[in-house]
Order: structure tokens, then sequence, then C-alpha cells
């Protein structure tokens, strides 16, 4: 099994993922350009990173989100590779129609970057398995675009369909319904604000994030 | 020729950037003032010929985004 992770003109936490997925799995994921067209042939996860593609120029994650690995990633989550964005990542994924909402600017309109308290919405999906629902993790944010935003129906059936991943314990960014993280339909897509690949060793100050890497592998090998 | 597309935030979606250029003006002493909604003006420099159909397929797939903005397009003559 074959783990990718995408950089884009501008990503700046792809080496920190592509760690966090080394240590995990113990092979070194493929460092995939955004003008690549193919993703490696045995591909069984694909991360996009945090950072701020493109600068955030038109909308966070606007313009990579057209790029041509993208074709790729829509092809590869639709055989239901799982695909994992985080902060930027996120982003690029609601941008190109892989995850429902949209991430506006920060009600606050500062720029957060700190940690904060998380609870976990569902311990039944790939990426939540290693946690338990309604449990209590903190794991630092670091973004100016986090406010997750979508009509209400489309927030009611995140919610009732269990794919809200996670929520902000406290206010962050003014998210609709304190979401931080979501989950796609076919359950193998999911997008998350907060970094868990900067939480993997205790000398990082914890290990909460190590087990959503930990959990996925798991649930893909 | 120049065509102008105006995005704009949806009405019920929440505009911190609008909400802060309000506060800010009655910070200067400007009253009168109900409401603020900051949107995005994009100038494009098209060819003749290039169909209202390709420029509103411009807007879908890029200029805005769907979810929460509106667009509307100012053809030049």
């Amino acid at each position: 099994m074959r783990s990718a992770v995408i950089v884009f003109p501008g990503s700046n936490c792809d080496r920190d993922l592509a760690v966090a997925i080394r240590d995990v799995t113990g092979r070194e994921p493929a460092m995939v350009w955004h003008r690549e067209t193919e993703l490696p042939a045995d591909i069984g996860l694909i991360a996009l990173p945090g950072g701020f593609s493109y600068g955030d120029y038109l909308r966070s994650g606007a313009m990579a989100a057209r790029s041509p690995i993208m074709r790729a990633i829509a092809d590869a989550a639709g055989r239901g590779v799982p695909v994992l964005g985080i902060c930027n990542g996120f982003q690029v994924l609601t941008e190109a129609g892989l995850l429902p909402g949209a991430l506006m600017r920060n009600a606050g309109l500062s720029f957060v970057c700190r940690d904060v308290s998380l609870t976990v919405e569902t311990s039944q999906s790939i990426f939540t398995n290693r946690y338990s629902a309604g449990e209590g993790i903190r794991i630092p944010v670091a973004h100016h675009d986090g406010n997750y935003q979508a009509d209400a129906a489309t927030l009611d059936r995140l919610e009732g369909e269990g794919r809200v991943a996670f929520r902000y314990a406290e206010e962050v960014n003014g998210s609709a319904r304190s979401i931080a993280g979501v989950i796609n339909e076919t359950g193998n897509v999911l997008g998350m604000m907060p970094h868990p690949e900067r939480l993997m060793e205790t000398a990082q100050g914890g290990t909460d994030g190590r087990r959503l890497f930990e959990g996925l592998l798991e649930a893909v090998a | 020729m120049k065509t102008r597309v105006y995005v704009t935030l949806k009405g019920g979606v929440l505009d911190p950037q609008g909400k802060a250029i309000h506060h800010a003006l009655e910070g200067l002493g400007f009253s009168g003032v109900n409401d603020v909604r900051a949107g995005k003006l994009i100038e494009l420099d098209l060819e003749d010929g290039v169909a209202e159909a390709d420029i509103d397929a411009m807007c879908r797939k890029l200029l805005a985004n769907t979810v929460i903005e509106n667009y509307r397009i100012e053809r030049g003559s």
C-alpha cells in the first residue's frame, strides 16, 4: 500500500504530514506535485496538507482544487481510497466538491494559532476508530479561514448521518454548529481544520493526533 | 471586450469582513449605515465571441463558490 502527500505551491505542512505517515506506516509516502496527473498505482491513502496554496488567492483552496492532480484524487476517492485533508487540505476538498460546505474567514477575523479542545463526535469511521465518541482531545489549529458553513439542510444531514467527525469544544472561528471536521457520504474522505500531524509524539506535547493515523492505517491495511 | 463579474456572499451567510468594515465606519463617525457586505469584482478582458454560457461556466467552476456566493455578470460593450 502506497501513501501519497499532495504538494501544492504554498503547501507548508507537507513534510510534517509525510513524517507522520512514515512514522505510522513505516514507509515513505510519495510526494506528488500538483501538476502530476497520476497517483501511484497501488495508492491506499491520499493526504492533502496544510499551508497556503496559491497564497489563498481568490478563496483558500480554490486554485489548488482545480490542479491537474485533483482529477486523479476524485477518481481514487470514488473508488473508496481514503483521502485526508488537513487545514488547507480541508479547504481544497470543499472547493473541489469532495466534501460539502465551505470554509470562510474566521468570525473574529484573526488568524487563530493555538491548541484547541475538540470533541470526537463519532468513533464509527476509518479516521476516528481509535477514539471514543464524546472523547475530549486537544489539537493545534493554525488558520485564517476555518469558519465552516453550509446550509441548514446540509448540516442536518451531516449530523444525522454521523458525518461530523470533530467539533470544537470552545469558540474558535465561528463554525456552524462548531464543526471542526466532516466526512463524506461514503465515509472515505475526511476534512478537518486541526492538525493531528503536529501531535505524534510526547516531545510535541501529546499524541492525540497519532491515533488518527494509527486507526487509519489499521483500517486500510 | 471587458466583462465584469461581481461575486457577493449569499443573503444568509455571515460576513465577518463586512461587519468589521461597518464597525470601522461607525468608529469614524459615519452614522446611518445599516449593514455592510463585502464582495469581489473580477474584470475579464475577453475576445469577441466568447459565449455567455462560457462566462457563466467560468463563474460556476472557479470565480464564485456557489455554496456561499452569488455572482452577476455585466458584459461590456
